[in-house]
Formats: C-alpha cells, structure tokens, sequence
C-alpha cells in the first residue's frame, strides 16, 4: 500500500467514523450514563489520532487529543456530560472534518487555527478536575506531551481484544490505567501489557487477521460482535462497471430469448429458459450490492435537528422508523440534499417555540418522525412533525402577493393544493428569514430534485397537528420498467413512473373524440378535457406553433386510421396524453446514458438497447411536456382551476374514487379500487396450466396464481358459466412482489366518481355496495378475496 | 531513427484523410441506427456497440459535403474521445499507413470551408495528399448546431 493509499484509507475510514459520531454524541446527550456510546465515540477519536499521528498530520493529532482527554474523563465517569461539552465535542468533529476535508483536498491540513477550540476543550478537562482534585488521578497530566510518538508507535500494533459485547483500543498513553485497573465492563490491552498477560498474546495473534479486516471495515466497526470477517469493501466504480456488464448480459439475454422463441428446439428453449432465470437473479444480486440502507443518510439528522432546534431556541427530538430500508446508492446521494433541507425546514418553520407548545397544550419538546417503508417497488419516505401544521390562509396571501395564483383561483382550490404551492419557487411563508429557512428557496428545488430521479412529493397538513411531507422515490435508476411505443417507424421508450394510463379510441370515436380548443387537440377523459400531444409532430425537425391546425395530412390520415392510441403521462403534476401510432408492450429496459451533444436535448431521457439489438430512446416525459407547452405557466393554472374545481365538489364528505368497473357472471357488475388494480391482462385460455390444484398462468417470469371472481362470489349452488372464452380478461393485483391475478368476465369502464360505501359485512370478497354511475354496484374486496381462494401454497407469500 | 506514426485512414469523397491509430478504437462495416429526431443532422443516429450506445457523425455532413448516394452504406470509425466513443461515418476504408512525421505541413492558407476547422494538416505523400483529421474538433458538434449542410 503506498502512502496515498493508506491516506485515502484512513479519510474513508474517519468520514464514516465521524458520521456515526455525530449520531452517538446525540445519543449520549439524551442518555449521558451510555458507557457503550461513550466508549464506542472514545474509540473512533482515537483512532484518528492515532493514525493521524502515524500520517505526521500534526494538528489533527492535537485536536483530537484535547477532544479525546476529554472523553476519557466522560467515560470514567470524572465528568459528566453537559451541553457545553456537547458543543466542543460537535465543534471538535467540525474542524476535524474541515481538516480531513483539506487533507482531501491539498494533501495537508490546512491553516486552520484550532487554539481556541483547543483551549475550550482543555477547559472543560481543567473545570472537572478542579472538582475531582481529591480522586486519586487516573492519568497524569504530562502525558499529553508523550502521546504523539506513543501513539504513532501503536498504530500498528495489535490494538484490539474482541470482547463479544465492548471492546476499546488500549491506547499506550494510559499505560497505568491498563495495568493497574482493568474495568469489569472494559478490557483493555495495552502494547506493554502483553508481556505481562501471556494470555493476551495469545489471543492477540489469534485476533491478528480479523482485526485487520476489521480496520478495512470500519463503517460497522463493532458495537461489540465483529462482522468484519463477513463483509469487504468494495469500490463504487468496480460495482458500476460490474453493474453495467450486467446490464448488457441482461440485454444479451433479451435477444437470445426473443430468438429462441421462434425455434422449434427444445433443448435450446430449455436453455435459454435457464440464461433467463439466471441472469435475472444474477441482476437482482448486483443490484443488491449496490442497495444502502437509508439509514446512512439518516444518521446525520439526529445533529441536524439539535443543530437547528438549539440554533432556534426550540426543542425537537427525532425519531426514526424503517432506517432499514434500502435504496440504490445513487438515489441515496441524490436525495441527500432534499431530505436534510426537509428536516431542517420541519424543525424551523413545523414545530413550535415551546411558549407556543405550552399554550397549545403539547408536549414542550418537538417531535419530528422519520419513515421510510417499501410499496410497490418505490421507497415512500414520510417526514411528520406535530408542529403547528401549514398556515394555509398565509400561503393563499402569499401566493396570491407573488402572483402565483389569482384570488378567483385561490377561492377554489383545496387546502390540499394550497398545502402543495410550497413547492413552487419563491414562496416562502417565513415571517422573518432565518439562516436555516425562509429565503425562498429550497422547497422548490426538493422538488425539482426528487422530480429529477423519477420520485414525488407531496405534502398533507392539519392546522395545529403538523404536517407530513411524503415522497416516493424509485428504487434504482439502473433498470427500470418502461413502455415500448412505436411512431413514425421508431421505437421509443417511456418510463412507466410517468404512466397513468392507456386509452385507445377506436371507430367512431377516432372522429368524434378528439376536439380542438383553439386548434389544440384535446380528449374528454371522463370528463376532464386532457391536452393531447402527438409524438410523431413533436419529433419532426420543425416545431409545430403550439396552437397549430392539425396538419392536413394527419386530418386525412385520421379518416383511414382505425385506433388512436393515447398514452395518459403525467409530467409535473400535469396530465397530458401523448398520441402514438402504436403501443408495443412493456419491458424492464437497462437505462444508457447519451453522449454530451445530446444531453442538451430534454426530449431524451436516455438510451436503451432492446431485444433485437437495436437502440431506442428514452422519451423524457417532462421535457416532452415542457417543449409541446402542456406544462406551461398558463395551462397550469387552468388545469389547477379545473381540479380544484372538481375536488372541492367532492369535499362534502363522499370520496371521490377511481374505479374499475368489470362483469363477472352474466350480468353482474362490480367495482374495484383502481389503486389496487396493477395492470390489466389478457390470456389465451391455453396459456392456463395447473400448480398445486391452482390455475396459474406464466406471468414476467412469476407463476401467478388466478382467482375466477364469478366462481368465489357466485353462491355455492349455482355453478359459474364454463362456456370457455377464447381468451381471459386478468385485473392483476400485486403486493409484496407477488402477483395474483382475478380472472373477470369483461372489464367495462374505469370511472372517476365520488360515491359512499355502504360497508357491508355479509358476503365473502365483497367490501360493500356504493351507486356507481347511478347503479348500485358491489366494490370487491380484494384482500378478502384472496385470503378466502388461499389454498396455503401458492398464495403463502402474499398473506406473509 | 525517425518519427513514424500509424494513421488509420479512410476516404470521404475521394478525398483521403487520416486518424491516429492510438485514437480509432475499431473500424466496423454499417451498422443499423436508430434515428434522433431534433438533433442536427449531423448527428445520423446511434449504433449499439456491444451493448455500448455510440453516436455516429457523419463525416461528409460534418465536412458539409454532398450526401451518399442512396443504396452506398458508410463504414465505421470509432474513435476514442473524452466523452466516450463516436463513430465516424465514412465512405471507405483504407489501410493502416506508416508516416514519417517530417512530412507534415499544417492546412496551407487557402484551404477553406468547413475542412480547415477540422483538420490538423496534410501529410505529402507520394502521390497523394492525407488530410490529418482533429478527432476532438471534429467531434465538437457546438459550432455546426446552427448550420445545415448543403445537402439537406
């Protein structure tokens, strides 16, 4: 290892030391008796001293050892810990980062000057031990001069006797402490301690190889087991470049399965069945490897929040839930940022001074409650606070001061889409501009951001309760699921996060159901007029004028045509629909990046290589919106008028729910909640086989299990019509990766209504009964459903 | 011993050109693209190249000379650039010359037109002329953004 390496080393090792410092200080504050916490903060700060004494960063080593006599104090319970020393300690792990920064940066430490901070920290030694000038002194004062080259001789010493539940670096500057008093909860070996305690030696070359895995592991550095010699580090670049060596097998495996599928071969068929499978798991294990818990970013709100409560003179504890939950790396540095500026924001502008919790009848201490949980493949990350909630006739002035909205307009919108108007840019409801929020920036650009990696956010208030800020966040940026879609002969790809829906006119209503406002094309989409947008004008090199006639060929072409496809996105919050001259299927595409020259062009997401070897592109469905102006400043506010419109009549109580519509049996209709229906399927009948007693169907390289509605709902005596369809009509409903599919006899219509349910008790599968479309209509109970048609085997997973 | 240097070269045109082999990463016979609607028209698509997604530059659009004829398919040049690897469209392909370095003249002044930004200089050989082409410029699409070819 060369010098740069060992450099390089010891600045990965302390950043993610320092991290977790940062938590643990925090930690010790609420708890100041936690001998584990302490322990575990006395050992990180020694061991940068000790290795920056070993590197000759001279400065570094002093810091740390002012920081690190104080700790030794803490931890033998000469001192206890108070906010003050709290500071200096969290100041002491500023400069250090500001140093390792430098280091970094140019090599050396900087000019930083330490002294007073230095000076800080030996006065709060000194002021404990003027209190404890009567206990017979654990370490001697002239040490401080020693430690340096003591320490820089340790370093590479065996340092450490793996105790299952606490160990600590025996440090050589203590030499008395370690010989002399050996802490029932603490067993310290020292370099010169061995020689008296053979068993030590021992045990130190047993303990010789983990330990230096353990140096090479440092981000779990043991809070007592070691998990060294079960994890190694690996370099983000290797896993990239490994991850893109999968994505093109991937790719590989797209073309050989899709030439397969015309051969007659069955050995060939088997093996490329098995490629299939394994490359698909041999995807989801690199993807893993880059998959971190978001508990890494997490870790440093804890500070963040003191920082800001203290900085605002209120109080505010953090609790966390789902710090587990794992995201690609990437997605993790790009909501960093955000989700700090969410944090700080909630304990600046959500919660209390305590005056005003006291008078409200709260709890005087703040709380700010972090969530993170999968659903149905995206990470929902949830910031609560139970602060005093949104002010919204504050952001409805504001917004109206800045001309963001009219006041007609305001009138009419919901508290929710006033809650939402924090998001846009210059809004700022801060009474007075504080260094951590108010300026006006900073929600927008959460915003932009998590826009930008395919995530939403949204944010829900209740005056006097707190709010809650929720986004959804994709899991990884690698692969993703996209629709295939064809115009003017070229395949293009749209991520499926954009995708609402697919409507398809056909017959009369090619003629009839496109109308122009003014020349642009709109379609009546259960009753809400939607901009169309055709891809083919988009593409073509001179940009259509937005208010443009249909172009006569297209007037013409549309009499000839038989079906106009239109793919309902969403970009922004705006619904458009994107016209396309067919619509292919779905695949999980491996996303390219595109070269520099054609970055520029916000069209294009990206590239991707599909089945057949070729290359399509990524549509980018927001620049998409943006160049053909759905998105523009004016149709927002139209399209916000409209929806406030729409929600404000639906606020009296009733819900307004999208629905499908299906017919099971002869005539029976029935409803089911649109948020659980995953895709719609067709299925040749032959395509059925039987597992486990069960009809099943291959479905994305799952076995899905199917559920004939009309046989679990008809009553036991009448027996379900077997005339054997051609084809069945599948709602497949997904949970936990699982999926089941309900086998309907035809699917009618998906309405958006706002009804009441009548809950309803007395039939299996069914949830209760609304008036839908003026007819009552049962709303199927999906959960009940599926628990009652388990036959334990293949649906286990999904009842887990 | 003199300096001798490889050049990968081509013709555009009937004209004969040249790249220095430590920056051709391959040379490959017409690949199929995928169109780029919005792009300038140099630009012609992108070709997958094992799995890596190559822009492809038509030289003779780049150089703002005539288009191929119908029917007669461009070869490949990849070369190597910081950006990652392009593809050049050319004509033809020749072979892999040994030029002394000494036979170098920058582009004399009356060269004009779209070539001169794009070229280093000739080599004099016997015979013939090499126009030396500057990968990097030639890959610079900033400047013909706004400049259709001829052609089109």
């Amino acid at each position: 290892m060369s010098d740069d390496e060992i450099v390089k080393e010891f600045l990965i090792e302390s950043h993610e030391n320092l991290d977790r410092l940062d938590h643990d200080l925090i930690v010790l504050e609420k708890d100041p008796g936690s001998r584990d916490t302490l322990a575990s903060i006395f050992r990180t700060i020694h061991t940068i001293k000790g290795t920056s004494g070993f590197l000759a960063f001279n400065q570094l080593e002093t810091l740390t050892h002012a920081g690190e006599n104080l700790l030794a104090k803490l931890r033998d319970g000469l001192l206890t810990l108070t906010p003050e020393i709290t500071t200096a300690l969290l100041a002491m792990l500023d400069a250090v980062r500001q140093m390792l920064a430098s280091i970094e940066a140019t090599g050396a430490e900087g000019k930083r000057n330490n002294q007073e901070l230095i000076e800080t920290l030996a006065r709060l030694l000194a002021g404990m031990e003027t209190k404890s000038d009567c206990e017979p002194p654990k370490e001697q004062p002239q040490l401080d001069n020693l430690s340096a080259p003591a320490a820089a001789a340790n370093t590479g010493d065996i340092r450490i006797v793996d105790v299952p539940t606490r160990s600590v670096d025996a440090t050589a500057e203590y030499p008395r402490t370690a010989e002399i008093q050996i802490e029932p909860c603490t067993e310290i070996a020292a370099g010169k301690s061995v020689h008296k305690h053979p068993v030590y030696k021992y045990e130190d070359t047993q303990e010789k190889p983990q330990d230096a895995a353990e140096t090479l592991h440092a981000q779990h550095p043991a809070h007592g087991q070691s998990v060294s010699d079960s994890t190694i580090r690996v370099d983000v670049g290797q896993l990239d470049r490994l991850m893109n060596r999968v994505g093109e097998l991937v790719l590989l495996r797209n073309q050989i399965v899709q030439y397969t599928n015309s051969t007659e071969d069955s050995e060939l068929l088997g093996t490329s069945q098995r490629l299939n499978l394994l490359t698909t798991e041999l995807q989801e294990g690199v993807m893993k490897t880059r998959m971190q818990p978001i508990g890494n970013i997490w870790s440093k709100f804890p500070r963040t929040v003191r920082d800001v409560a203290l900085s605002c003179g209120k109080q505010a504890r953090l609790e966390m839930e789902g710090k587990e939950t794992e995201l690609d790396k990437t997605i993790i540095e790009a909501i960093k940022d955000p989700l700090t500026h969410l944090v700080r924001n909630a304990v600046d502008h959500g919660i209390e001074a305590p005056a005003v919790r006291r008078a409200a009848g709260k709890n005087l201490e703040g709380c700010l409650f972090l969530r993170a949980f999968h659903e149905g493949g995206q990470v929902n990350i949830e910031i609560t606070d139970d602060g005093a909630g949104l002010d919204y006739e504050k952001i409805r002035n504001k917004a109206i001061q800045k001309g963001l909205i009219t006041g007609d307009q305001a009138a009419r919108m919901t508290e929710r889409e006033i809650a939402n108007l924090i998001f846009m840019p210059g809004l700022s409801t801060a009474a007075k501009v504080t260094n951590v929020s108010g300026r006006g920036v900073g929600m927008d650009v959460v915003k932009t951001n998590i826009e930008k990696i395919g995530g939403t956010v949204d944010v829900q208030s209740k005056p006097g309760l707190g709010s809650t800020v929720r986004m959804k966040i994709p899991l990884t940026l690698a692969i993703i699921p996209a629709l295939i879609v064809t115009t003017s002969g070229d395949r293009y790809a749209i991520p499926q996060v954009s995708l609402l829906e697919l409507v398809r006119l056909e017959g009369e209503q090619v003629r009839n159901g496109i109308e122009l406002v003014n020349g642009a094309p709109v379609y009546r989409l259960r009753g809400r007029l939607l901009p169309l947008v055709y891809l083919s004008r988009e593409l073509a090199a001179e940009p259509s004028p937005p208010n443009a006639q249909p172009s006569s060929t297209e007037a013409d072409t549309s009499e000839e045509i038989q079906s106009v496809n239109i793919i309902v996105l969403r970009a922004d919050d705006r619904r458009f629909g994107l016209v396309v001259d067919e619509i292919n299927d779905t695949e999980e595409i491996v996303v390219k990046p595109l070269s520099k020259q054609l970055k520029s062009i916000d069209t294009y997401a990206g590239a991707t290589i599909m089945g057949d070897g070729k290359v399509a592109l990524i549509l980018d469905v927001l620049g998409l919106a943006q160049r053909a102006n759905v998105v523009g400043e004016v149709r927002d506010r139209a399209v916000m008028e409209k929806e406030g419109k729409q929600k404000a009549g639906a606020a009296d109580g009733s819900r307004c729910n999208a629905v499908l519509l299906f017919q099971y049996g002869e005539s029976e209709r029935m409803a089911i909640d649109l948020a659980l229906v995953a895709r719609l399927e067709e299925f040749p009948s032959d395509a059925v086989e039987i597992a486990a007693d069960q009809k099943v169907v291959q479905y994305r390289g799952q076995i899905m299990p199917l559920i004939r509605v009309s046989e679990m709902l008809e009553s036991r005596h009448r027996k379900a019509v077997e005339n054997a369809p051609q084809s069945l009509q599948v709602v497949v409903y997904a949970e936990k990766g699982r999926s089941v599919g309900l086998v309907v006899d035809r699917i009618l219509d998906i309405v958006e209504e706002s009804f009441v349910m009548q809950r309803q008790t007395g039939r299996t599968g069914v949830m209760g009964s609304a008036v839908i479309q003026k007819r009552v209509t049962d709303i199927l109970d999906v959960p009940g459903l599926i628990a009652v048609a388990d036959h334990g085997q293949l649906l286990a997973g999904m009842q887990g | 011993m003199t300096n001798v240097q490889q050049f990968c070269t081509f013709f555009l045109q009937d004209q004969f050109f040249g790249v220095p082999v430590q920056q051709v990463q391959e040379v490959i016979r017409y690949q199929e693209m995928t169109r780029v609607p919005l792009v300038p028209p140099v630009i012609r698509g992108l070709i997958n190249l094992r799995g890596q997604i190559v822009m492809a530059v038509d030289l003779r659009r780049r150089l703002g000379m005539e288009d191929r004829a119908d029917g007669e398919l461009p070869m490949n040049v990849v070369v190597r650039t910081d950006e990652g690897a392009v593809s050049f469209l050319v004509d033809e392909i020749g072979d892999v010359l040994e030029v002394e370095e000494s036979c170098f003249e920058p582009p004399p002044g009356n060269v004009r037109g779209r070539v001169r930004a794009v070229i280093l200089g000739v080599h004099k050989l016997s015979g013939h002329l090499m126009h030396v082409l500057d990968v990097r410029k030639a890959c610079d699409l900033t400047e013909s953004v706004d400049t259709v070819p001829d052609a089109e």
